[in-house]
């Protein structure tokens, strides 16, 4: 089980707010992009986190991680 | 090291003085506050919504805290972070760091504000005085 987060405004443009998906597979940030945005280009500007450290969209997700996208942060 | 993320209005003063090293064993306290604007890219603001990313938020600010007392020679850091409805006039941030002597102190402070404004997982969503909303996507 791999669970999905997006925040801010991509939470929705994406119009998801968190989501697990099953895979058998290894699968980088980019496929898993492609798989639960429904043909939404992954925009690109989006920053990306896996088990709350940022990736990049060719970083391997494996079973139990949690996976992040969200917009630049404008903190502070 | 402290850092700490609050939903509520908070007294950097406060803080600092509770945080504040053993007298003498410190020369230097450097602060930096972020206080909300009425004001955003030429509109006004009402107000603002900062959203976060829960734990991220805090690993991130743990390892620029851990590198910042790594590369410089200081003795201790701090971060208060608010999330949550924010009005102009609110502190959003606090930054504090403690040194011996001034330069670390400074340079230290410069590097944790930068560092959190730049990759810190936090997002502003400001309500405008006629009620529109817009994410602020700008740092």
């Amino acid at each position: 089980m791999i669970t999905i987060k997006f925040f801010a405004s991509l939470r929705e443009e994406v119009g998801k707010n968190e989501i697990q998906i099953e895979t058998s597979e290894q699968l980088t940030i980019a496929k898993i992009w492609d798989q639960v945005c429904d043909g939404i280009p992954l925009p690109n500007h989006v920053l990306m986190a896996i088990n709350m450290e940022y990736a990049d969209l060719n970083s391997l997700v494996e079973d139990g991680d949690e996976v992040a996208f969200f917009p630049p942060v404008t903190g502070g | 090291m402290l850092i700490k993320i609050i939903s509520n209005e908070f007294n950097p003063w406060k803080y600092l003085q509770e945080h504040e090293l053993q007298a003498g064993k410190f020369g230097a306290t450097a602060t930096f506050i972020g206080t909300m604007r009425d004001y955003n890219v030429g509109d006004t603001v009402k107000s603002m919504f900062l959203e976060h990313y829960p734990n991220m938020t805090e690993k991130y600010l743990q390892q620029i805290s851990d590198i910042a007392l790594q590369r410089w020679d200081i003795l201790d850091t701090l971060i208060i972070h608010r999330v949550g409805k924010i009005l102009p006039g609110d502190n959003i941030v606090l930054v504090a760091t403690w040194a011996g002597h001034r330069a670390p102190a400074f340079e230290a402070c410069r590097f944790l504000i930068e560092e959190l404004k730049a990759k810190a997982p936090f997002w502003k969503r400001e309500t405008l005085i006629d009620d529109k909303i817009r994410w602020v996507n700008a740092n």
